[in-house]
């Protein structure tokens, strides 16, 4: 097994140990799991408002008159298209279809984009969008190792920025849609604020020097306080993200699945001019249909399916599950599988072999949770 | 830093045992602290026969799945069914509220002294 003492620490890693987290390796990183319960945390996030530390993530800053061509062509998406300030969730494919990485990429300015690609993808992703720029006129600079990453997410994410921010810059951040990103003055320091996040819940991620991160961390954390934001780890942020139905890089997507089995066909844009990497392989993908898909399962009784678990219908295997826990919000089993089409409809009865013992699940639609607007 | 109660005493798969007759028995704080948050347990029943060292239940918790073993051979006398329906029990009060079952020990498997279990596993005696 992986060295713990090989592990890279975050800037936020000191305050992580002085608030008495418990570590666990994700990435190739030493991230905090969890700081008291990861229950406490997950209806933290659902009730008031978390703060997360997500340091590990990838930043890869792509510049340069080309900078939109050159993406169209490197992600299945069309990042060319994308207005200024605004960001898009894509995927870096093989040439053969399979999934890289997921990723979510800001545009910042007309010939400037920002990449965040998962913590242990980040080196893999700059090598190939710096082997896939080859012949544009594009500057591909992977700056993961100089920025810190942390989030506020929950119902008083807001209330807690704006407590920080300048009066002269509230409505950029009350009037900040949905996937969207700027520019923004917290706790004094300039930071690049992104209403994004991967928790179901309104929420936003500010990007900052390293040297600014520990500064960043302690004035959220203070102002927080009285919202009832706690400290979160990654144990909560998987239960979050599950209940949201968003799959993670590992579990529900790698090399050996195309974004159609993911359910993430639309994220694939055929029509944009550009041939893209992958892009004849998805198409060939797309006309001849998936042999499994990516369902939502809802355990009846009170045990959880865990990832690799035998999904079981007719009295044989049909799938397996990728990621599964209680869930902390709705109160009962929910799982991500991948299972053979004909049994990926919403109200399909399933079995789990949950151990030896199987246990009924049902197929519902994803999300499993969504949150009030 | 984990509770490790001075009276009790303990197996190497981190269950502990009182001195009662009939004994009652549950998991270490040091245990329910690495498992993190219990959600769901499946305990022997009432009247059956557990066996030194065999899997008698499981523990679940957000995160992962336990083999619970018994720490000694005997009857079940009791289970604890509040514990049953709220987990979250052995979290807050895992050497109290959060006993498991009680049985009529015939025979001891190999135990721990709270010292000797604390050193192998880490936790304060306290």
């Amino acid at each position: 097994m992986t060295a713990s003492t090989t592990s890279r620490h975050t800037a936020l890693h000191d305050r992580h140990a002085a608030l008495g987290a418990s570590f666990t390796d994700f990435g190739g990183w030493d991230m905090p799991l969890k700081y008291t319960s990861e229950l406490t945390e997950h209806r933290a996030v659902r009730e008031a408002a978390g703060l997360f530390d997500l340091s590990h993530m990838g930043e890869v800053r792509v510049s340069g008159p080309d900078a939109g061509t050159f993406l169209n062509t490197a992600l299945v998406g069309n990042l060319a298209v994308i207005a200024v300030g605004r960001a898009k969730y894509s995927l870096l494919c093989t040439p053969e279809g399979g999934i890289v990485d997921d990723l979510i990429t800001y545009r910042l300015a007309e010939d400037e984009f920002l990449v965040v690609p998962n913590a242990g993808n980040a080196a893999t992703v700059a090598a190939a969008l710096r082997e896939r720029a080859a012949g544009f006129d594009v500057v591909v600079a992977d700056e993961s190792a100089g920025t810190s990453l942390v989030a506020v997410q929950g119902p008083a994410a807001e209330a807690i920025l704006l407590g920080l921010v300048p009066d002269g810059q509230h409505e950029a951040v009350t009037g900040m849609k949905y996937y969207a990103a700027g520019t923004v003055t917290v706790a004094g320091t300039p930071v690049l604020l992104a209403r994004t996040g991967y928790t179901g819940e309104d929420g936003f991620e500010l990007y900052v020097p390293n040297a600014q991160a520990v500064p960043l961390w302690d004035a959220l954390l203070a102002a927080g306080r009285e919202h009832g934001l706690v400290p979160c780890g990654l144990a909560s942020r998987d239960s979050l993200r599950l209940e949201a139905g968003m799959p993670l890089y590992g579990q529900e997507l790698g090399l050996e699945v195309t974004p159609f089995e993911a359910g993430l066909g639309p994220v694939v844009s055929f029509k944009k001019e550009e041939d893209f990497v992958g892009r004849a392989a998805l198409e060939a993908r797309r006309d001849e249909g998936v042999a499994r898909t990516l369902v939502g399962l809802r355990g009846r009784g009170r045990r959880s399916a865990r990832s690799h678990y035998p999904v079981l219908a007719e009295g044989r295997r049909v799938g397996e599950v990728t990621s599964g826990a209680p869930s902390p919000t709705l109160g009962h089993p929910v799982a991500l599988a991948y299972v053979e089409t004909a049994f990926a409809e919403p109200g399909t009865v399933l079995e789990v072999d949950l151990r030896g013992k199987p246990e009924t699940f049902d197929v519902v639609p994803l999300p499993f949770y969504r949150r009030q607007k | 830093m984990s509770t490790v109660l001075p009276d009790l005493r303990y197996s190497a798969e981190h269950e502990w045992i009182d001195s009662a007759s009939p004994a009652r028995i549950g998991i270490s704080q040091v245990a329910v602290d690495a498992l993190g948050d219990v959600v769901y347990l499946d305990l022997p029943e009432a009247g059956s026969t557990v066996t030194a060292g065999e899997v008698c239940g499981e523990v679940e918790s957000t995160k992962s799945v336990s083999e619970l073993f018994s720490p000694v051979t005997g009857t079940v006398v009791e289970v604890n069914a509040e514990a049953v329906d709220n987990p979250a029990v052995l979290n807050e009060d895992p050497y109290g509220a959060g006993w498991l079952f009680t049985v009529e020990v015939s025979e001891e498997g190999p135990l721990l002294s709270a010292q000797e279990y604390a050193d192998a596993n880490g936790g304060e005696l306290g």
